[in-house]
């Protein structure tokens, strides 16, 4: 019945458990790499950047697009990944209640700065399962090469 | 160190790995026929996605598929944890049989109905 009253989708206190893991997720995850750029929280999409010898992985998670809206450019070094994600509020034909609305809508943009090594030319982006997966390869002069003693 | 107090040490790592889940975003919005509900969980295939009902607790989980090629290292990360999970408890009027769930593009769009005589209906008075 409260739950009702007091418009918390699952009671008052899956409510604090909410709140409790939101913090959690904000001050105890120590040992990965943190923020470069102090970016507030919840910006959409989040992304996660990896590298490896051969290529920049960048991943976005943006659930919920159409490939074919997303744009993804390269300028000068700047990686930026822009689009827009419609509201999924139903129309209201008078009965509708809105208990919960924390999923993003409406234009983004991120940025990434790539590593001089990166080569523009050589790009690929992949959509799947509302994530985008982006491959920027580093150029092959960069690359670690072993030198053959003669 | 003895047997029994590693067990005791490896469950308690189990349990902090399962207090440390991402909690989804999520869209709940209600009408006559019943509830949507919208859920976030980007990365999550379709195998890799558990809903279960337990005594109207509706529960979410989902773990994201690892998609990195080797040798990778993170050099940044906003998404920190790769389990998504999130718990509702729903209300009798709503019939928990026929829920529809579906994922795609890592949105879960689920709608769980009212039962029959749960909703709305107009009461005729009759004059006497």
């Amino acid at each position: 019945m409260y739950e009702s009253l007091l418009n918390f989708p699952g009671g008052l206190l899956a409510e604090f458990e909410r709140l409790q893991q939101e913090l959690q997720q904000e001050f105890a995850n120590p040992g990965r790499p943190g923020s470069i750029r102090a970016l507030a929280s919840g910006a959409f999409p989040a992304l996660n950047v990896g590298s490896s010898p051969s290529a920049i992985e960048i991943y976005a998670f943006a659930p919920g697009l159409d490939a074919s809206k997303l744009d993804v450019q390269i300028d000068h070094g700047l990686l930026s990944i822009s689009g827009e994600r419609e509201s999924a509020l139903p129309q209201d034909n008078g009965t509708l209640s809105t208990y919960a609305n924390e999923r993003f809508a409406g234009p983004f943009k991120r940025t990434v700065s790539l590593p001089g090594d990166a080569d523009p030319e050589k790009v690929q982006a992949h959509y799947r399962n509302g994530v985008l997966h982006i491959t920027v390869a580093r150029q092959e002069s960069a690359q670690p090469k072993r030198i053959d003693i003669q | 160190m003895t047997d029994k107090q590693d067990k005791a040490a490896v469950r308690r790592s189990e349990s902090a790995d399962e207090l440390q889940t991402l909690l989804p975003a999520v869209d709940v919005f209600e009408d006559k026929d019943g509830i949507l509900l919208l859920v976030d969980m980007p990365g999550v295939p379709k195998d890799k996605l558990e809903l279960r009902i337990d005594n109207d607790t509706l529960l979410i989980e989902g773990n994201i598929a690892p998609d990195t090629p080797e040798n990778m290292q993170a050099v940044y990360a906003e998404v920190r944890l790769s389990r998504y999970r999130r718990a509702f408890s729903l209300s009798s009027d709503l019939d928990t049989a026929r829920i529809d769930a579906q994922l795609r593009d890592g949105v879960l769009n689920l709608r769980i109905p009212k039962h029959a005589y749960a909703q709305p209906r107009k009461i005729e008075v009759k004059v006497a």
